[in-house]
């Protein structure tokens, strides 16, 4: 299991209610349910993916985070995660309302474009930027919403979404991000993962 | 036909009071049975039938002497396996399989032909409960089936929200559209207007109103399959002949085909059957059982749901199955769903489509394990 995940589930308290949103293959959502006792669910837009879930024996629901989220009640969901995801939604600003209107508290984890591999490539190369965790090219990428670190701090903070926990992720180091080195980590993280409430 | 013979009969003594006012009592429940109950009997999946399909749900059926009808999902090895679980389908009252239903007699030792009780699914699952009794099982491991026979699986765990570990509803509605109306009054027209129908009051196999059903099962029978379907398996290809006869015989293969399925139908159904069947289908609305709500209907109930809709059904299309998914949702319920690619239309539940059927023995098969 990748270490992003590790960190996600070090943020879940046992035996909660968890909602993965764009779940995949259910790789987390196994882990949490075996190792954490989590009562766990998944959505998941991809056929293949849901079908991969069912074998694993995970609750998932076919569908698109854009649309169906709405059916879920308020704060039905002590933890709603979100990973990588966000940036490739047409209204991200909308999902992430929704995130927190039926989760107590989301996990959202963001590729960082402000990473200096990133910033490196365009730089000297002169072309869109493909790394580890953004591995498409211009004309095939599901990203539409790219953003930074920075960006999804300050963003975040404009909304008056409380931030619990912001972690800067680089390849196998996870270091608390805060307002003061918020420069550096936006440089030198190429994943972020918040832990927010409304 | 020879119904009496290979079917095994409940009589339900207790009396059962049916949507309609009327009371029934000492009425035969026609099922059949696959694998074996386990000690703990825990393994047991109630098999829900569709609108023509009956309790010989796989295997060879000894009265038609044809595939059962879910002989692709149920069998050993199969999605639903029974090597592992022991099904349990029996025969919807109202039906012709030996169940209760217009070709019995009153107890004045006549037909009841039309005066038989309209029958609602709310019945039929009432009426079937009683086999849980008859086999000592206090609680199912499943319940599941397509069409109808999702329906039945709603009403059943609404009806007895504690009776079922998993529920799992497939291609179905949990209300009949207009639409789904429309096409099943055009059934009973056509019946109806067989001279042989004669009001339901037919007796014998020779004057029973066949082309009356033949014509509802060929109009019925279009709605399961989709366009694209038809199309790469038909399109305009003639039926044993070189070019158009300029008459009104069967040119083309999808009218064989049709006036095929239609004459076979004939030989196994009973029309008036058909006309109670699809009148309980009609008056199916579970959200209506509940005020509007139907997330109320499944409030009791702490049974994993798995629904299971397909991209080319559009009698029980994605949406509608997606509604009750919502209401579940609504209600906090355990509920999965997957709408399976395949362009074989509503029939496909009934027919080899490896995803659907791959999902369906994952679903059971892990739920199992969890028991």
């Amino acid at each position: 299991m990748k270490n992003e995940f590790q960190v996600i589930a070090d943020l879940i308290e046992k035996d909660k209610k968890v909602l993965d949103v764009g779940c995949a293959d259910g790789t987390l959502m196994k882990f949490l349910k075996d190792n954490k006792n989590i009562n766990i669910r998944g959505l998941e837009i991809s056929k293949e993916k849901v079908q991969e879930c069912i074998a694993k024996g995970l609750t998932v629901i076919e569908g698109n985070a854009e649309k169906d989220l709405k059916q879920f009640p308020d704060k039905s969901f002590d933890y709603v995660v979100l990973s990588q995801t966000l940036q490739a939604f047409l209204n991200p600003e909308l999902v992430l309302d929704e995130l927190l209107r039926v989760g107590k508290k989301a996990i959202v984890t963001i590729p960082n474009f402000g990473y200096w591999k990133v910033r490196f490539h365009l730089l000297f190369k002169g072309t869109m930027p493909i790394t580890k965790t953004l591995p498409d090219e211009w004309y095939n990428t599901p990203n539409l919403h790219m953003c930074t670190i920075k960006d999804f701090f300050h963003f975040v903070k404009s909304k008056d979404i409380k931030i619990f926990k912001s972690l800067a992720l680089n390849n196998l180091n996870s270091s608390i991000i805060s307002e003061s080195n918020l420069g550096v980590k936006n440089l030198f993280a190429d994943l972020g993962i918040f832990l927010i409430e409304k | 036909m020879n119904i009496e013979k290979n079917i095994k009969t409940l009589i339900v003594k207790k009396p059962l009071k049916l949507d309609c006012g009327k009371t029934i009592k000492d009425f035969p429940i026609a099922y059949e049975t696959y694998g074996s109950l386990n000690s703990k009997k825990d393994n047991a999946i109630l098999v829900f039938h569709a609108l023509t399909g009956d309790q010989f749900v796989t295997g060879i059926n000894p009265v038609t002497n044809k595939e059962g009808w879910w002989s692709y999902a149920v069998g050993p090895d199969k999605a639903i396996d029974t090597n592992k679980y022991f099904v349990i389908c029996s025969n919807v009252i109202g039906g012709c399989m030996g169940s209760y239903g217009p070709s019995h007699k009153d107890p004045d030792q006549k037909i009841f032909g039309t005066n038989f009780p309209v029958i609602t699914i709310n019945d039929m699952v009432n009426a079937q409960y009683n086999l849980l009794d008859h086999f000592g099982i206090d609680k199912l491991f499943s319940i599941t089936g397509g069409s109808m026979g999702g329906m039945q699986v709603l009403q059943f765990i609404s009806n007895f929200p504690d009776k079922s570990k998993t529920v799992i509803p497939i291609a179905t509605t949990s209300s009949h559209s207009a639409q789904n109306i429309a096409f099943n009054e055009l059934g009973r027209q056509a019946i109806a207007a067989d001279n042989n129908w004669k009001d339901g009051n037919y007796t014998s196999n020779d004057t029973n109103p066949g082309k009356g059903l033949a014509v509802a099962r060929m109009a019925a029978h279009i709605t399961y399959l989709s366009k694209k379907g038809l199309q790469e398996k038909f399109g305009r290809k003639l039926q044993e002949r070189e070019d158009l006869k300029f008459g009104f015989d069967a040119d083309f293969q999808i009218e064989s085909y049709l006036r095929y399925q239609g004459s076979v139908f004939v030989d196994r159904f009973d029309a008036n059957s058909y006309l109670y069947i699809t009148r309980a289908m009609d008056y199916f609305d579970l959200a209506k059982q509940f005020n509007g709500n139907l997330s109320e209907a499944f409030i009791n109930t702490k049974a994993k749901f798995f629904i299971i809709s397909f991209t080319s059904d559009w009698l029980y299309p994605t949406q509608e199955n997606k509604d009750i998914v919502i209401a579940l949702n609504s209600i906090g319920a355990d509920v999965g769903f997957v709408e399976i690619k395949s362009d074989k239309g509503h029939d496909s539940f009934l027919l080899d489509v490896p995803d659907f059927l791959n999902a369906l023995k994952n679903f059971l098969d892990k739920s199992y394990e969890e028991n």
